[in-house]
C-alpha cells in the first residue's frame, strides 16, 4: 500500500498508510489528525483542507482547477506548495507522498 | 444507576461531534460523553441529499472521524438514545431508556427533526431527509419510483430534486411561495435555479399548496390546493427543521425559535451549553439580531465557542457564516447573511451560468450568492466582513476584481 507522510502544524512527522483511491484529505482525517477539518466533506466548496505538499511530488499531483486555486487564495498561508488535499487523489504514484497541514487561518 | 461524566453533548451530529474534538484539542482530561439519536457515529449530513444519495460516497466517507479516532480521545458515545429530562439543578438528565447521566457541563446538539406534513408521515414512500437512514430508505426505493414530488423549493428539497432526476425520475417540485430558496436567497437567485431545474426536467409548481398527500399504505400521489392530482411512488418533504428543545425549554431555559444562546454558547440554564441548528444567538451578520443557521459552518464554530468556554477560556460567537449547496453542475457558495437586504447587484451574466448576487442593506455589502464564481466567494469575504460601502457600477461589473473593490473601500468602522 503506498506510504502517505504527515506533518502537524507543530511539526511531527508520521507516515501512515493510504488506499489509492481515497483523498489525501480523506487519508489524513481517518488516520486521526484532528488539525484538518475538511469542513465540506471534499467537494471543494470551503479551504479547511489545505496542506502544503513536497515540491519533490509536484510533476505527479493532479492539476490544479480553477474553483482549487480561487479557494486557496483565501487563505493568508498561502504559498507555492499550497494545495486542498480533497483534490489530491492518493495513487500509487503519489508513495512517499509528504504533505505538511496548513496553519491556521 | 447514574453515569456521571464532566462533559455531557447530547447530540451526535456535525456540532457535538465538532465540540468533542475541540475539548480534546484543548487537551481538555475530563470524561466527555456523547449521546446519540441514531445508530452512527458522527457523520456529515450535507451529502445525504447529494452525493450520498446519488450513490457517489459510501457512507464510511462520510464519517466525520473513523471509530478508532474516538476510542483514542477517549470520546463516549451512547446510541439510540434521546434525552427526555434535564435537571438544571441536580445537573443529571434522563435518557428514554431511564438512564441517569449526571454532568459538569452540558451540550445541547440535537440539531433538529424535519418539520412533517400532518397526515402524510404514516404511508410507505414518503420522505424527510435528515438521516442516514432516511437516505437509505429513498434509496431502497428508488428502483421502483418513476414520478416523485418534492414538496418545499429549499435548499435539501432542490438537492434531491437534482439526484432523482439525474437518475431519470420524472420529478416535481412544490412551493407555496412563489419563488423557490425564498427564505434564503433573493430573487435573483431563485430565478436562476427554477430555471435551471426546468431546463433538468424537473418540474417547478410555484405558488401552489399541497392539499394532501394520498395513498393507503404507499403513496401514490399529491393532491394539490387548486385540486390537481399529481402521481407520485415517492413523496420527499423539505419543509424545514422543528429545534429539539423541548427537555431544555421545559427545565426552564429560555426557547423560542430553538433555545436561546449568548455570546458564549451558554442557554440560560447553568452550565448548559446549546450550540449548532437549535442555538438562537445574536448574530452580527444580521446586525445583532437573534437568528438560528441550519449550518456545518454555524455547527463547527459555535461547537468551538462552547469548548473554549469550557476550557475556562471563552471566546464571543463571531464567526462568518458561509453555506454550499451543489446542484447538478451548480456550485453555489454563500457567504455572510443576506436578511434584510435592500438592494441586490448581480455581477457577470447570469446566462453564462457563472455569476454572483451581491446582498446590500443601506449601502454596505451584508451578503453574496456564487453561483459557478468561487473567486467572488472568495474574494468577496472581506466586503462582507467588513461591511463594505461599494461603488455599486463597479460591483456590477463582473471584471472589477472583488478584492480591488474591497482595497478602495471603505469599511463600516
Amino acid at each position: 500500500m503506498p506510504k502517505l507522510i504527515v506533518v502537524t502544524r507543530e511539526g511531527e512527522e508520521r507516515e501512515i498508510e493510504g488506499d489509492a483511491g481515497m483523498s489525501v484529505m480523506e487519508l489524513i482525517r481517518d488516520a486521526g489528525f484532528d488539525e484538518l477539518l475538511a469542513l465540506c466533506g471534499g467537494c471543494c466548496s470551503c479551504a479547511t483542507c489545505h496542506v502544503h505538499v513536497d515540491p519533490a511530488f509536484a510533476d505527479k499531483l493532479p492539476k490544479m482547477t480553477d474553483d482549487e486555486n480561487d479557494l486557496l487564495d483565501s487563505s493568508e498561508h498561502r504559498d507555492a506548495r499550497s494545495r486542498l488535499s480533497c483534490q489530491l487523489r492518493f495513487s500509487d504514484a503519489l508513495d512517499g507522498l509528504k504533505v505538511q497541514i496548513a496553519e491556521e487561518d | 444507576m447514574r453515569n456521571d461524566t464532566d462533559v455531557l453533548i447530547v447530540g451526535a451530529g456535525h456540532a457535538g461531534a465538532a465540540c468533542a474534538i475541540a475539548l480534546r484539542q484543548g487537551k481538555f482530561e475530563g470524561k466527555i460523553l456523547v449521546v446519540g439519536a441514531e445508530p452512527d457515529l458522527p457523520y456529515e449530513r450535507p451529502p445525504l441529499s447529494k452525493e450520498y444519495l446519488a450513490g457517489d460516497k459510501p457512507f464510511e466517507r462520510l464519517l466525520i472521524r473513523p471509530e478508532a479516532f474516538w476510542t483514542e480521545r477517549d470520546v463516549t458515545f451512547q446510541f439510540g438514545a434521546t434525552v427526555t429530562s434535564i435537571d438544571a439543578v441536580g445537573h443529571t438528565v434522563t435518557t428514554q431508556a431511564g438512564d441517569l447521566i449526571g454532568y459538569k457541563h452540558l451540550v445541547w446538539a440535537t440539531g433538529g427533526a424535519p418539520r412533517e406534513l400532518p397526515g402524510a408521515h404514516h404511508l410507505k414512500g414518503v420522505h424527510t431527509v435528515r438521516t442516514r437512514a432516511d437516505a437509505d430508505r429513498m434509496m431502497g426505493e428508488l428502483p421502483d419510483v418513476s414520478r416523485a414530488v418534492v414538496i418545499g423549493g429549499g435548499y435539501i428539497g432542490l438537492e434531491a430534486a437534482a439526484v432523482l432526476s439525474k437518475f431519470g425520475k420524472q420529478v416535481t417540485v412544490i412551493e407555496t411561495l412563489d419563488r423557490v430558496l425564498a427564505r434564503v436567497a433573493g430573487e435573483d437567485l431563485s430565478r436562476f435555479i427554477e430555471t435551471e431545474h426546468r431546463a433538468h426536467g424537473v418540474d417547478v409548481r410555484l405558488g401552489v399548496g399541497v392539499d394532501r398527500v394520498l395513498g393507503d399504505d404507499h403513496v401514490t400521489g399529491v393532491r394539490l390546493a387548486d385540486g390537481e392530482v399529481l402521481e407520485a411512488q415517492m413523496v420527499i418533504v423539505g419543509i424545514g427543521i422543528i429545534p429539539a428543545v423541548e427537555p431544555l425549554v421545559a427545565a426552564g431555559a429560555e426557547g423560542g425559535n430553538g433555545v436561546a444562546v449568548d455570546s458564549h454558547c451558554r442557554t440560560t440554564l447553568p452550565d448548559v451549553f446549546a450550540i449548532g441548528d437549535c442555538a438562537r444567538h445574536a448574530n452580527r451578520y444580521a446586525e445583532g439580531a437573534q437568528v438560528r443557521l441550519e449550518s456545518v459552518q454555524n455547527a463547527n464554530d459555535q461547537a468551538t465557542v462552547a469548548a473554549k468556554a469550557i476550557l475556562g477560556a471563552p471566546v464571543d460567537y463571531d464567526a462568518t457564516p458561509w453555506f454550499w449547496s451543489n446542484q447538478y453542475d451548480i456550485k453555489l457558495q454563500t457567504v455572510g447573511l443576506s436578511i434584510g437586504f435592500d438592494q441586490t447587484v448581480v455581477r457577470g451574466d447570469v446566462a453564462s451560468r457563472s455569476f454572483s448576487v451581491v446582498y446590500l442593506k443601506a449601502g454596505r455589502v451584508i451578503a453574496l450568492d456564487c453561483v459557478n464564481a468561487v473567486k467572488d466567494y472568495v474574494q468577496g469575504r472581506k466586503l462582507v466582513v467588513e461591511g463594505m460601502r461599494v461603488d455599486v457600477a463597479r460591483l456590477a461589473d463582473a471584471g472589477v476584481p472583488l478584492k480591488d473593490l474591497a482595497a478602495e473601500s471603505v469599511g463600516a468602522g
